[in-house]
Parts: C-alpha cells; sequence; structure tokens
C-alpha cells in the first residue's frame, strides 16, 4: 500500500458548494442594492455561477495537486499548488486519529481525516475529504502500524492478540442518552444566542437602510415604550423586569439544551484494548480515538449549579485536544460511579477515603480573601464619603459576598500524593480534580510571591504534556517534601520509556517500574 | 476532613535543598550592561520633558530629569548585584535545579530523563562577556523550556554534553 493516493473526487464538488454558499451573501447584497438596475438580477446569478466555478477550478487543482503516501513507516502529503510542501509524520508518533464529518461532507459521505501529532491545531496533518469507508481503513492501517512498531523492540505487545478486530472487543463505557442529554442542555445556560443577534443587527445594518448603531432611534424607541412603561405604576414595573429577567434565563436555557443536543448527540465512548474511541455531534460527526497510555492526566470539572446534583465532567489530557479545550471531553455530563470505571480504564485511580488530602496553607487563605475583597472595601469607603447615603452598602455586600466565597473556595483547595499519583483540587464554588500520574510529570518549579514568601507557602507546578498542574497555597516544606518525592519517581524511568502501551488491567503507574504501588487498582 | 501524617516528616534528600552554585561573576556584569540600555531611553524621555518645561518655565530645572537619573543610577548599581545574588543553580546526578527571582522566586529542577533537547545560546552581549545561556526543554506543557543564563560558555557546553550524555545511556 505504498501507491500515492489522492482524496476523495468528491471533494471538488465541495469546495465549489462552499465556494458558492460564501458568494450568496454578496449575491444577495448586490440583488437587494440599487446596482446596474433591471440586470441586477442576471448580475447576482452571474457572480454566483462565477464563484462556484472558481472555487470548482481552485478545488480541483488543490485536489489535483495533493497525494499522500502511506509507507512503511510514515505518512507523507505532498500539496501546495504553486509552492510545493512535502510533510512526512512517523506512525509513532500518530496521537490519535480523529475522523470529523461537518454536515456537508457528511451528506455525502465523506470524512476529514486528522492525524494528531501534539504539533497542535494548524500543524496537525489533515486530510479532507476522504470517503468514510477510507478513512475508517486508514485510521486503523495507522494504529496497526503504529503498534507493530512499539512490538517491535519490546517484542511483547500485550494488546496484539486479536486486537486486530476491535469491534468485537470493545465495549461501551459511557454514552449521553437523549433524555440525560438534554438534562445536561439544562445546566449549560448560554447567552450565546444574543452574540449571534448582535452579529445579525450588523448585518441588518449593511444590508438595510436602518441604522442599528445609531443612539436616538434607540432612544426614540425606549422612550415611546418607556412612557407607557411609566403609566402603570411601580408594581407593574417591577413584574415586567422580573418577567424580562424570567425570559432571558428561559433563553438562555434554551440556547443551551440546544447547543448541547447539537455538539453532543449520540455521544458515546467505548473502550477497547487499543484504547478509547468517542463519537459524538449532530450535525457535525466526530470521532476519535486515543490510545489509553497516551493519557497524561484527568481533569474532573463540574459548574456550580450541576455539582449541587452530583453531575462532573471528565477529560482526558494528553498531546492531541480537541478543538475548542485542552483535553479531550470523554464524559461531558456523569456521576462519580460512572467515572470512575472510566478512568480505571485509563489507569488511573480516582481520589478515595484513603487519598491523603492536604489542605492549602490557612494564610493563603487569609491573603486570597484580603487580596478579592480589599477593591469593594476600597469602594465602600468611597461611596461612604463621597456617595449618597446608602450607596456604600452594594460594594459593602461584595465584599462581604468576595469573603464568603474566598472562604468556601479554602474548602476545595486541596493537594494529595500517594504512591502512583498526584491529586490537586481547586475552584470557588465547584471544586475541579486534577489527577496525574507521577511518572509523566516532566518537571517541578516552586514558586513564591513575596506575600507567599512571608506567608511560608508556596505554588507546585508540576509540568503535565498537553496539560497544566498545579497545587496552590502547599506550606512550603510540604512542597518540598513533594517535590523529592516526585523527583524521585520521575528519575526512575527515562522519557523514551513513557510511552509503552498498557497491558491488560495494567495501571499508568505500572507501565515502568515502580514500587510502592498500591494494590487497590487491581481490585477494581 | 482528615489530615493525614504530615509530608514534612520524611526529610527530603539533600540534593534538592543543598547549596547552590554561583553563576558566572560576568552574569552581573551583563545584567548591569543590559539595564543601562533600558534606562536610556526613559532617560532620554525624561530630558525631553525637562527641555519642553523649561521653555514654559513652570518648574525649577532639574525637578524631574534629576529623579529619574537618580533612581536609575540606583536601579542599574543595586538590582543587577541582587538579581545575580538570587539566581543560582544545582547539577545533580539525574537532575538539573534552577534558581531564579527577587520578588517572585522560582524553583525549577527538571530530571534529565525529562528532557527533549537541549540548546546553548549566546547573545552579542553573552560572546563579549564569554558567558552562555544553557536552555533545556521539556514536554510539559509549563516550563516547557527552562533557561540557565550566565554560565561560563565552557561550563555551559560541559553541561550539554553531560545532560546529553545521560539522556543518551537511559534511551539504551
Amino acid at each position: 500500500m505504498n501507491a500515492v493516493q489522492r482524496t476523495a473526487p468528491l471533494s471538488v464538488l465541495l469546495g465549489a458548494i462552499v465556494s458558492g454558499r460564501g458568494a450568496i451573501i454578496s449575491a444577495a447584497a448586490i440583488a437587494f442594492s440599487g446596482i446596474g438596475k433591471g440586470e441586477r438580477l442576471w448580475l447576482a446569478l452571474g457572480v454566483g455561477v462565477a464563484a462556484v466555478v472558481i472555487g470548482a477550478g481552485i478545488a480541483f487543482v488543490k485536489w489535483r495537486r495533493l497525494t499522500y503516501t502511506v509507507g512503511e513507516a510514515d505518512i507523507r502529503v505532498e500539496s501546495g499548488v504553486l509552492s510545493r510542501t512535502a510533510r512526512s509524520v512517523p506512525y509513532e508518533r500518530i496521537q490519535d486519529v480523529s475522523l470529523e464529518a461537518k454536515l456537508l461532507p457528511r451528506l455525502f459521505g465523506l470524512v476529514a481525516v486528522k492525524f494528531e501529532t501534539g504539533a497542535g491545531g494548524a500543524d496537525d496533518l489533515a486530510l479532507q475529504y476522504l470517503t468514510a469507508a477510507q478513512g475508517e481503513a486508514l485510521r486503523r492501517l495507522v494504529r496497526e502500524r503504529r503498534d507493530e512498531e512499539q512490538a517491535a523492540p519490546t517484542s511483547a505487545d500485550p494488546a496484539a492478540p486479536g486486537a486486530a478486530d476491535d469491534a468485537e472487543d470493545s465495549k461501551v463505557l459511557y454514552a449521553l442518552t437523549p433524555g440525560r442529554l438534554v438534562t445536561f442542555g439544562l445546566f449549560e445556560f448560554s447567552l450565546a444566542i444574543f452574540a449571534v443577534l448582535g452579529g445579525m443587527l450588523q448585518y441588518v445594518d449593511n444590508v438595510t437602510a436602518i441604522d442599528v448603531w445609531n443612539v436616538d432611534l434607540w432612544r426614540r424607541w425606549l422612550g415611546e415604550q418607556g412612557s407607557t412603561v411609566a403609566h402603570l405604576g411601580p408594581y407593574v414595573q417591577v413584574a415586567a423586569a422580573l418577567a424580562g429577567l424570567a425570559v432571558l434565563v428561559i433563553i438562555g436555557v434554551a440556547t443551551g439544551v440546544v447547543r448541547t443536543v447539537v455538539r453532543d448527540w449520540g455521544f458515546a465512548l467505548t473502550h477497547s484494548p487499543r484504547g478509547f474511541r468517542r463519537q459524538r455531534g449532530l450535525l457535525t460527526r466526530s470521532d476519535v480515538v486515543m490510545p489509553a497510555h497516551r493519557v497524561q492526566g484527568l481533569v474532573i470539572g463540574t459548574g456550580l449549579l450541576r455539582y449541587r446534583f452530583g453531575w462532573h465532567g471528565l477529560s482526558f489530557v494528553s498531546l492531541a485536544q480537541d478543538a475548542e479545550s485542552e483535553s479531550h471531553v470523554v464524559a461531558p455530563f456523569a456521576k462519580m460511579d460512572e467515572i470512575g470505571p472510566i478512568a480505571a480504564a485509563a489507569g488511573f485511580r480516582l481520589p478515595d477515603a484513603a487519598t491523603p488530602w492536604h489542605r492549602a496553607s490557612e494564610r493563603h487563605r487569609t491573603v486570597t480573601t484580603a487580596r478579592d475583597a480589599a477593591p469593594f472595601v476600597a469602594l465602600t469607603i468611597a461611596a461612604a464619603i463621597f456617595a449618597p447615603f446608602g450607596l456604600f452598602l452594594v460594594p459593602l455586600g461584595l465584599a462581604v459576598i468576595a469573603v464568603g466565597a474566598n472562604l468556601y473556595a479554602w474548602e476545595f483547595r486541596r493537594h494529595a500524593i500517594d504512591a502512583a499519583q498526584v491529586y490537586a483540587s481547586h475552584g470557588f464554588l465547584s471544586p475541579t480534580q486534577e489527577i496525574a500520574t507521577r511518572l509523566k510529570l516532566h518537571s517541578v518549579e516552586i514558586a513564591q510571591g513575596p506575600v507567599a514568601r512571608w506567608g511560608g507557602y508556596a505554588t507546585v507546578h508540576l509540568g503535565l504534556a498537553g496539560g497544566h498542574f498545579a497545587m496552590h497555597g502547599v506550606p512550603i516544606n510540604e512542597a518540598r517534601a513533594l517535590r523529592a518525592a516526585v523527583l524521585t519517581t520521575i528519575s526512575a524511568t527515562d522519557y523514551s520509556r513513557l510511552d509503552a502501551p498498557l497491558g491488560k488491567g495494567e495501571s499508568q503507574a505500572l507501565s515502568a517500574a515502580q514500587p510502592g504501588f498500591s494494590a487497590n487498582l487491581r481490585a477494581t | 476532613m482528615d489530615h493525614a501524617p504530615a509530608l514534612t516528616s520524611a526529610s527530603p534528600p539533600p540534593e534538592d535543598e543543598g547549596a547552590l552554585t554561583k553563576l558566572h561573576p560576568n552574569y552581573a556584569h551583563a545584567l548591569r550592561v543590559r539595564t543601562t540600555v533600558t534606562a536610556i531611553p526613559v532617560l532620554i524621555a525624561a530630558l525631553v520633558v525637562e527641555l519642553v518645561l523649561r521653555k514654559e518655565a513652570l518648574l525649577p530645572p532639574g525637578v524631574i530629569a534629576g529623579p529619574v537619573l537618580l533612581i536609575a543610577v540606583l536601579l542599574i548599581l543595586r538590582i543587577p548585584a541582587r538579581r545575580y545574588g538570587a539566581r543560582g543553580y544545582q547539577m545533580g546526578a539525574d537532575r538539573l535545579r534552577v534558581v531564579r527571582g527577587l520578588l517572585f522566586r522560582s524553583d525549577t529542577v527538571v530530571p534529565f530523563g525529562r528532557v527533549q533537547h537541549i540548546d546553548v545560546q549566546q547573545g552579542p552581549l553573552e560572546r563579549f562577556f564569554g558567558i552562555a545561556t544553557l536552555t533545556l526543554h521539556t514536554a510539559g506543557n509549563h516550563n516547557a523550556s527552562v533557561a540557565l543564563p550566565g554560565l561560563g560558555e565552557e561550563l555551559a557546553r560541559e553541561m550539554r554534553e553531560t545532560i546529553r550524555s545521560h539522556i543518551r545511556r537511559e534511551t539504551m
């Protein structure tokens, strides 16, 4: 399979459609404007057709000039119309292969294949578009080649038997039912629709004669409405304000539900000996595969409200990433007892009663509280002196809230280290937990500002590939001991041995010789 | 909240807390030159303001440029020496520790086993003073590169070789 190949010919058609779609707006603008009088409809049509033809031409040339070769050791892509680029990615450096089908390509049965190497974003290799079957075959091939390479030196690939057909071996770890999805959406309150409306207003402004940025227009309109409201009396005004707020909340929640359903429809996480596979999306369907041994850490996030109902979200930290976030979301909305098995499958252990949590330093709490409340206190003093009586209560209330929130946040600010993993937890009104393997850390930094030095605490930054890991407000002696402990583990194993694939029932910590591993994981 | 036995009970190995090695003395000179170069535009700006105001005859002469000059001289005399004093490193058997920062102190340890690649850089100023910057790159997002400036040129190369040989040995 060393032949030079091209992407699917249908990509040309897709390029033409996309280009035509881009021209619709300008064509419409011409059709509704005064240009060219009677013939303006023809002019608009001409612009549209020209866009489609030019788009098709460019897409065709690009398609002709882009070839890829699936070689013995790497994938090569040669592209470029005038200046040619040849890029080669060795199999062993490919973190994962994701298939993404946006709505339009999906209608034609096409997918975009992305090879994630950790280079990030635009630097990653992508082939748009292949047919769905081609994409699937290519992904399988990459995985096989990669595992062969890794198996060669060690000659004992634990995943080898029966792994060629992983469809049979895989089991669904987590899936979002439509009911759960809607519940999830209720917590994803979003006012993004107003940004969209703002954009549309701008567009209306460009196309029509209504000048939406004209303040007088709005003032006049508000004045008309306002005088009506003023006649109604205070109770009705309050009721109207509350109704307005309620409408805002309803719109926000509805937007959240719609966005969530579109993004996470049919969310399924499956696990096989080769790793994890995540599929999601209603319009844009994406299909991502991640080998378990590439997972560097876990992030368990939650939200202000959903935390009160026991809902959490799990993400994998790795060199590959989702479009909008640093990590791969693998369980966006789950109870803790559902997250446990997923973490275990990735070789991690969730903190439990035996985890030796340590609190952040109390001085750290005092300092952050004072720091956050100080501006409000200053405002309160200023308001008490200069503003009309009573107004100072507003910043005073905010100051009290700041103090309360900080005292509460201290409840979540904890860190722990055990034989195999490090844990950190932080957050204002709900906790975010980070878990990483001691072995897969790359550096340890103890950072102290002037206040922290006075307070005898420090921030411990741990170098994590593909993510950040920090413990805040750690008493300095603890921080030093922690660093010493982590460094002993790190120094025992060289970087080149980190990426060995996990065996069955093996944990992240065991993928190299690691003394002092507790037996808890075997029980899971 | 169940408090586990304090982590402090385990006494850290001396390797992480031992005495730091000072940087090359020329590093302090290089810092001083750099501070001076940064101060020059500020001084010029102060002089310009001074000249403009002198035409207006609002303030007694030297009321702006004087203090600026004084502060600059103090900074040039004092800060480089203190920064030099705050910096240091410690070369362990399998790790490098870099300490820096006057106000915001940072104390970083990079194990050789996690080094991706190593740079030795010299700017024109550093070449003049015969010093170099050793930079270790790791795969972590935080501390993706840890720089240790102000090493003697020879020493920087030596350290690079030491770290490199260490990586190679462990890989094989």
